[in-house]
């Protein structure tokens, strides 16, 4: 990257690194980090709106949809959760082209299931096998945040069905002595105090969020872990200009660090939240927030 | 080829006793189900030994990271910062390619590179500090009353701690630490995907599991034999900690005994 690069075997030790840690292979590595900040980005929501669907189907007073929600909650517990990721990125792939097979090859009669292969016409195939790379890429991505998605919106429901439940009956019962409909009790009151109860859990979830992208690794994508074995690996003279060790070791531990700073973080960022939540209710944390400011 | 011999060529498989070639083709439900619980061997293993000695390191930090000295508190705050705030994951891979380095120094460090140690390490390690976070909120919540009356009965020291502050803390933590024995049951799945090799092809249930689903492309077989492996031993644990828990709350009166409630499955 900077000029005195061309020759990288007559440089010191410090020029040396700054050339060999602004490769294009190592930008690759830190745009991967790019990678897992992107994919809490947006299963962080997802997820949540997962929860809160299940949540709420769980709380239904019809009973199928109630079923739905607590299944959807209890079928995820009990269960090593890196099997769901491995067992839902091929399910849902499969999932898709199945769908796809069907709408788009009505007239295909061979079986989809032979012996050990799983056959869909070509035009149902996802991505296309024409599609070029980045198309693959991103509908690996797009499989992974789903997985992520669904198994994480199951935690979270879980939390949340908690929290609804934790709301005083009494707050709902002044809310239906107000003449509000079950559907304003549900918006008005039960979820803006729902958060407070919600948030020790859903923070812990977000801790456990950040901690799994790592498992992104064992879905196929090029993340963090991928470009540290990578880059760590023992490099010869013969096919690069920057031959050195086995440095995975001090990749792997760069990448230990770089989680260790992003659950500090976000444990300091949460607990600003709690606080500013915590204020003006009537749970415990809420009662030391008034005496502190009063004093 | 009937069932029994499957259950006979490769019940053990997972330990390096039987046959040697895994099936290749025209999978059975009955091989995958053999091959699959034969590999939760390793899981056991893994869970049962990290809990059994990480259980002490854990009583050791929780107590050091209640202590007023800075010199044992501070190390014990940071150690559980360290392995409760990083991924497991990662853990396994840097201690691996840790170990790998260390080999090259000295022949000592060989079997360190190898799953059954080197990730037995690593997990007794991180269930060590999973758990003393645990008993150390225990150790906060003991109620004043106790040690005091400890104190008038002219307890102190380690007899103090033994007899009334340890129990107390059990007790209090057992629900917690019941959940936490059923997640690094869980854990245990990841020590083969995370660099440690499964030689010879002893691996673990989840190893087993992904082979045959690689192989027949078909993940609605294999996964749930997996899930239902683990839903058995998750109930086993259950069970176990339920047994403990009922004797450490044996002195109290029925209603107002701890219930285990269990909240499993959070990764780590």
């Amino acid at each position: 990257m900077f000029s005195y690069c061309t020759e990288p075997d007559t440089l010191a030790t410090l020029w040396w690194m700054s050339c060999y840690l602004t490769t294009g292979v190592h930008f690759s590595f830190y745009y991967s980090f790019l990678k897992v900040l992107g994919i809490l980005a947006v299963t962080a929501p997802v997820a949540l709106a997962f929860g809160f669907g299940g949540a709420m189907a769980a709380r239904s007073s019809v009973l199928p949809l109630s079923w739905l929600g607590k299944g959807y909650i209890a079928v995820v517990r009990g269960v090593p959760d890196i099997a769901f990721f491995l067992f839902f990125v091929i399910a849902l792939d499969q999932g898709f082209e199945w769908l796809r097979h069907q709408a788009l090859c009505p007239d295909w009669t061979d079986a989809i299931r032979q012996g050990n292969d799983f056959l869909v016409c070509p035009q149902a195939k996802l991505p296309l096998g024409t599609a070029p790379q980045v198309v693959h890429q991103t509908y690996a991505f797009g499989l992974a945040v789903i997985t992520f998605a669904l198994v994480f919106g199951a935690f979270a429901a879980n939390v949340i069905f908690g929290a609804m439940r934790a709301v005083p009956k009494a707050q709902l019962e002044t809310a239906e002595a107000y003449g509000m409909s079950p559907r304003q009790t549900f918006w008005r009151v039960l979820v803006p105090q729902m958060w407070v109860f919600a948030l020790p859990g859903l923070s812990n979830l977000w801790q456990v969020l950040i901690k799994a992208t790592p498992l992104l690794f064992l879905l196929g994508i090029e993340d963090v872990v991928y470009w540290a074995r990578e880059l760590g690996g023992t490099k010869t003279a013969r096919f690069t200009d920057y031959p050195h060790g086995d440095w995975r070791m001090w990749y792997f531990l760069a990448l230990l660090v770089f989680y260790l700073f992003m659950t500090w973080g976000s444990e300091k960022i949460l607990a600003r939240i709690m606080a500013h939540l915590t204020h003006g209710q009537a749970t415990s944390g809420g009662e030391a927030q008034r005496k502190g400011a009063a004093v | 080829m009937s069932c029994l011999q499957t259950i006979w060529d490769y019940g053990l498989r997972a330990v390096g006793i039987g046959e040697r070639l895994l099936p290749r083709s025209d999978f059975t439900l009955c091989e995958q189900f053999t091959l699959i619980g034969s590999g939760m061997i390793w899981n056991v293993y893994f869970g049962f030994m990290a809990l059994c000695t990480g259980f002490f390191l854990a009583t050791a930090i929780a107590v050091a990271k209640g202590l007023p000295n800075p010199w044992l508190r501070k190390p014990a705050e940071w150690f559980i910062f360290l392995f409760r705030g990083s991924p497991l994951f990662i853990q396994f891979f840097f201690a691996y390619f840790l170990f790998l380095s260390l080999k090259g120094v000295h022949p000592v460090f060989d079997p360190f590179t190898a799953a059954w140690l080197g990730a037995l390490i690593v997990l007794f390690l991180n269930t060590a500090a999973y758990s003393a976070q645990i008993f150390h909120g225990a150790l906060q919540s003991i109620p004043k009353g106790e040690v005091e009356a400890a104190d008038a009965y002219g307890l102190s020291g380690w007899s103090r701690f033994r007899r009334v502050v340890f129990p107390t803390m059990l007790r209090l933590a057992w629900p917690a630490y019941t959940n936490e024995a059923i997640f690094l049951f869980h854990a245990t799945t990841l020590v083969y995907f995370s660099g440690f090799p499964a030689w010879q092809q002893r691996g673990d249930a989840l190893y087993y599991a992904s082979y045959f689903a690689d192989k027949t492309f078909n993940p609605f077989i294999p996964y749930p034999i997996l899930a239902m492996y683990f839903i058995l031993l998750t109930l086993v644990v259950i069970g176990v900690f339920g047994l403990v828990n009922a004797r450490l709350n044996r002195h109290l009166p029925a209603n107002t005994r701890q219930k285990l409630r269990v909240r499993p499955n959070l990764i780590r």
